[in-house]
């Protein structure tokens, strides 16, 4: 079982950092300890624990709430088809029996090879071409029984990989970019902001 | 300070007038709609709600009508804060089908298995259901289903399927008790409690949920299926396990302990118990409970009847005070704590009458003198929680006595309080302190002395660095000092920090601070339950009952209308007993309740029962100690016995008697008048009324306390002796019944009824003490050394050891309690892991400890939370094969134990 790499847990130091309150760093470190393993692992939530100065129960509490937050394993590539109303009546429900079959799983279930994750999921925003398929949260609208197989074929072969991040990652700019804020910059721009307040404050009450 | 209160026992100006159901009502500004109500008498279902935690208005149970801008609208009433003018309606029609509509929600989920669950009669979601719910269910279709019961602790098992997501539990964990080990987990109808994978609920304060859980899915192990609501008879009694006081009820099926809820208890226990006194009860009918008198006989124990066992212990007394002559030499009594005030009044007559020994102690050698706790101006836990600045040196509270740590946790949290505690090693209050000064253990003396000196530390020389001061840097000391100057009067909370340390340690540093700070109040806390008590009925050398010194009290005490005679001479002490005992002087001990052998922190305490000395064990249970004696007199516990017990605010409060004694036992007031007919002598008791009559009447400190005062329903949180007046009446507005809060005892006569506060006719906080008022002539005096010890000069290569409580030790209680006698930690040497380093050794390593009591194998562990050049050892734990427990290694004739940590070779 993993926790955070010493430059997963160098870079969490920086983001709690960030954070007048450590606790608000919650969740961008559940985030970024997602992506390293691709699930938050009970390492991870412990050490996301002592990081932010909370119980292990409280992370995992918090993390269990959201849907994009996994507190089990899941595949390579995290396959999600949207069910709600314009998908569904574009075939959504047919869709994901498909995939069942396709994958050899039930929805929810991640294949014996670890490769891929099957689940069912919310409005993705691609109502006007449906059935809309995430991989990864990386969206493939438009999807029909055929196009569905050769996307995991391609999937499987490795013909996606520079398309698709690597599972677990929720932030497409986590993806190309490290974290870009320093510290002393974030503080800066937290100081100038407080001061212009106050000063349009103390403006308003010489006012009036 | 009077303040003017109205009917409702609100303050006038704070008051604002709500209408509800059409009658006018007043309430305090700022609190809750539902907290009104109840004052009125008026009843809103709730289950989310509970009046000693922050309200979340998650379950939707109390929704009442109340008029805003638009109209009347239904509002969560346990949610909204009272306005001026503001109108409630709490039995429309709307709000009955709000009612209906919730309970018809909540039931969805809920299995219908009230016929086996432990909730069933008395839970608030089966009367509630009764009383405002839809009366049949329109749910079909299959409910949610879960593995059940899991355990979230070895003492909590819970059961989601009943679960209705209250949150009080997880409340209580987070807000409460600080121990946010559980937490809900998941969304939707998937919601569950539930503890991080690996982990347990391990908090001292676990029972806490299961009492307060509004449905069967948090229960208890030592009830599970014990009993029936409905078979259960109790009474009312006060939590002896510390030295707190909690009040609890005690409830019982079949002449059985069953278990214990604590009491809303304004001034003490606010509602909480710790697991420790919540689970003990198990101990009743512990495999070592003794329920037959004994006597050796051929060098074993064997039964006898009551009249042998008394016959024996007579003449084994009697040949001891023959051949001295001063009884005081001949025969030592220890132990005290245990009993009850009036059963403490009973023994002390026996032993200073009778006997005409003074050396007598209560005191286990863990606690402060005597003069300490008697004659310190005295602080309550009330006043101590709303001060403004409380210095705490004190062990670990959370250890010693869990309830007054979250009473302290509240009060520091609420900014009420600031909080500077002064310790050895880390404890649990240090999240909640303002400042924690971590000195080397031993000399708190020296630190306190610079935090009230007229000026910062200055350097040995100009340009030098300010050197620390008892191990604390320069400018902590100067920070903290700078903070206590800004407080005119301060408030005390103090106890021997360590086991390891003569009290005269802690003595200085009190004395330093009375020095500096004349007007400060203390709180002067120890573990055992009635100790106050037993030195208020005068178990200690050199004082008599009602807190005077022997010279105060002879007058009285040695006329022909008092006790007839009294001793000559202060007596010894229990260190001095044990010693005179292992030196073979002492004719004969006497230990009631007392266990000397493993629980009386000195290497030389075992020897004390082989010196030859004549030893009768009045207990409840065959320790270890009992196992040596002479003769063993069976005494009724807790529960099993009524009278009084005193805290260490010195409150005084009932206990009450639910069961009957096992076997043989009987109270300890009647073995001691027994004994002393055995004796040849007539204590004058036939009763516990004889009791109260001949100490109100003896006593000024008890003058006016019958058991007329002490049985009322206005005195059911206790009382602070002398009281100021005779008694002109005993009111006591009965406050509105929570029967949701603490489901179980809402049918409890006189349940949380609280006196009108502050009660005029018990105001003040006693008047002994220096700074006492009307502090009677020959009171006991807090006598102040002419200098703190000579403690030996820190050495490189030793380490100074602590040896603090644990909550659960190896005490007859936990161990005659199986669920805690398994959460007993093991006893291992905690050291910085520099100190282990250059050693070479690592945690879990076996070394030899050189110390005072001679070298012996302990087991060592790494804690960086330990200063280095300390070395932490849980006092009376059990230790692994082959090693000893800190008792071994501690020398209680010097101030402070050095020992030394060699490599095994």
């Amino acid at each position: 079982m993993a926790g955070l790499t010493p430059e997963n847990l160098a870079r969490a130091r920086e983001t709690v950092a960030l954070y007048p309150q450590p606790r608000s760093a919650l969740i961008p470190l559940c985030h970024q300890a997602q992506a390293q393993e691709g699930w938050l692992t009970p390492d991870a939530i412990s050490q996301i624990a002592e990081l932010v100065g909370v119980s292990a129960a409280e992370v995992r509490g918090t993390a269990s709430f959201y849907d994009m937050l996994h507190l089990e394993p899941v595949g390579k590539f995290l396959i999600g088809v949207c069910t709600n109303i314009s998908c569904m009546l574009g075939g959504a429900y047919e869709l994901l029996a498909h995939a069942e079959d396709r994958l050899g799983i039930r929805c929810g279930q991640t294949t014996a090879d670890g490769t891929f994750t099957l689940e069912e999921m919310e409005c993705l925003a691609g109502c006007d071409g449906p059935t809309c398929v995430a991989v990864n949260y990386r969206y493939f609208p438009n999807q029909d029984e055929s196009t569905f197989d050769t996307l995991v074929d391609d999937l499987a072969a490795g013909r996606l990989d520079g398309d698709v991040p690597c599972h677990g990652t929720v932030s497409r700019v986590d993806r190309t970019v490290t974290l870009m804020a320093q510290r002393d910059e974030v503080l800066a721009e937290r100081a100038a902001s407080d001061r212009a307040r106050s000063e349009r404050q103390a403006a308003k009450e010489a006012k009036g | 300070m009077p303040v003017s209160v109205n009917e409702s026992g609100i303050p006038s100006e704070d008051t604002v007038t709500i209408t509800v159901n059409g009658k006018q009502i007043a309430a305090a500004k700022g609190e809750m709609i539902i907290s009104a109500t109840d004052r009125a008498g008026v009843n809103v279902p709730r289950f989310c709600y509970h009046p000693r935690m922050k309200p979340v208005g998650m379950c939707r149970m109390c929704l009442v009508e109340v008029s805003g801008p638009r109209g009347m609208s239904l509002q969560p009433a346990c949610y909204l804060p009272v306005a001026d003018g503001m109108e409630v309606v709490t039995d429309s029609e709307k709000v009955r089908k709000a009612q209906d509509g919730v309970l018809e929600f909540l039931l969805v989920n809920h299995p219908l298995d009230c016929p086996v669950c432990d909730k069933g009669g008395e839970c608030p979601l089966q009367d509630q259901t009764l009383a405002y719910g839809p009366g049949e269910s329109r749910f079909v279709e299959e409910k949610r289903h879960w593995a059940k019961p899991i355990e979230l602790s070895d003492l909590v098992l819970l059961d989601r399927e009943r679960c209705i997501q209250c949150a009080r539990c997880t409340r209580f964990a987070s807000e409460i008790a600080g121990d946010p080990l559980i937490d809900f987990f998941s969304r939707g109808d998937s919601t569950e409690v539930a503890i991080a994978p690996g982990e347990k609920f391990t908090s001292y304060f676990s029972g806490n949920t299961v009492q307060i859980c509004p449905v069967g899915a948090l229960t208890a192990t030592p009830y599970r299926f014990a009993a029936r609501p409905w078979d259960l008879e109790q009474v009312e009694s006060t939590c002896t396990s510390c030295a707190t006081g909690c009040r609890v009820v005690v409830q019982s099926s079949s002449n059985q302990v069953i278990r214990y809820l604590g009491v809303d208890s304004d001034p003490v226990n606010q509602s909480w118990l710790c697991d420790k006194g919540r689970f003990d009860f198990e101990a009743h009918r512990a495999g070592s409970r003794v329920t037959v008198p004994m006597v050796r006989e051929g060098g074993e124990l064997v039964e006898c009847t009551w009249a042998e066992a008394l016959r024996k212990a007579a003449e084994g007394i009697g040949r001891a005070m023959e051949v001295a002559s001063d009884p005081s030499s001949a025969v030592g009594v220890i132990g005290g704590a245990r009993l009850a005030n009036e059963d403490a009044y009973a023994w002390a007559k026996l032993v200073k009458s009778v006997i005409g020994t003074d050396s007598v102690d209560a005191d286990l050698g863990d606690g402060l003198p005597a003069d300490a706790v008697l004659g310190l101006p005295k602080a309550t836990i009330d006043e101590v929680c709303s001060a403004p600045l409380v210095l705490v040196m004190t062990p670990d509270l959370r250890e010693l006595a869990p309830i007054l740590f979250l009473r302290l946790k509240a009060a520091a949290q609420s900014g009420r309080t600031k909080v500077i505690e002064l310790t050895s090693v880390g404890t649990a209050l240090g999240r909640y302190a303002t400042e924690t000064l971590v000195y080397r253990p031993g000399e708190a003396a020296s630190l306190v002395a610079a935090l009230f000196a007229d000026s910062d530390p200055k350097p040995l020389a100009a340009g030098m660095e300010i050197p620390p001061i008892a191990g604390v840097a320069a400018s902590d000391v100067a920070r903290t000092r700078a903070l206590l100057a800004g407080f005119s009067s301060a408030v005390a909370v103090v106890g021997r920090p360590s086991l390891a340390e003569s009290t005269e340690a802690t003595v200085a540093a009190v004395a330093a601070l009375s020095a500096a700070r004349p007007e400060t109040r203390y709180l002067t806390v120890h573990r055992r339950g009635n100790l106050h008590g037993a030195l208020d009925a005068g178990l200690a050398p050199g004082i008599l009952p009602g807190r005077v010194t022997l010279e105060g009290g002879r007058s009285t005490f040695a006329a022909e209308s008092g006790w007839g005679r009294v001793p000559a001479s202060t007596g010894m002490s229990t260190h001095e007993i044990l010693r005179s005992a292992a030196q073979g002087s002492l004719g004969a001990l006497i230990l009631l309740g007392a266990d000397p052998v493993v629980d009386f922190p000195d290497h030389e305490s075992e020897k004390a029962l082989s010196g030859g000395a004549f030893v009768v064990a009045v207990t409840a249970h065959l320790c270890e100690s009992a196992r040596r004696a002479d003769v063993v007199l069976p005494a009724a516990m807790y529960a099993e016995r009524g009278g009084t017990t005193t805290n260490f605010e010195g409150r005084v409060t009932t206990l009450g008697k639910k069961v009957t004694p096992p076997g043989q036992a009987w109270e300890d007031w009647a073995i001691a008048a027994e004994l002393a007919t055995a004796l040849g002598s007539d204590l004058g008791f036939t009763s516990f009324d004889d009791i109260a009559a001949e100490r109100t009447r003896l006593v000024p400190l008890f003058r006016h306390f019958t058991p007329h005062i002490w049985n009322a329903p206005s005195t059911r949180d206790g009382v602070l002796l002398p009281l100021a007046t005779a008694p002109v009446g005993l009111t006591g507005a009965p406050r509105a019944l929570d029967p949701v809060a603490t489901p179980g005892i809402g049918s409890l006569p006189h349940h949380a009824v609280r006196p009108p506060s502050p009660s005029p006719l018990f105001a003040g906080t006693g008047t002994t003490g220096p700074s006492g008022a009307v502090a009677s002539p020959g009171a006991v005096r807090f006598s102040r050394p002419a200098s703190p010890p000579d403690l030996p000069a820190p050495d490189a290569y030793s380490l100074r050891l602590v040896a603090p409580y644990r909550l659960y030790d190896c005490g007859t209680h936990v161990v005659g309690s199986a669920h805690l006698a398994a959460l007993a930690p093991v006893g291992t040497v905690r050291v910085n892991h520099y100190d282990l380093d250059r050693l070479g050794a690592s945690t879990g390593d076996t070394l030899r400890a050189v110390s005072p009591g001679g070298s012996h194998q302990v087991v060592v562990e790494v804690d960086d939370e330990v200063q280095r050049g300390t070395a932490v050892m849980g006092f009376n734990l059990a230790v692994a094969e082959g090693s000893v427990s800190a008792r071994s290694l501690i020398d209680l004739s010097a101030p402070v134990t050095d020992i030394r940590l060699e490599a095994h070779r």
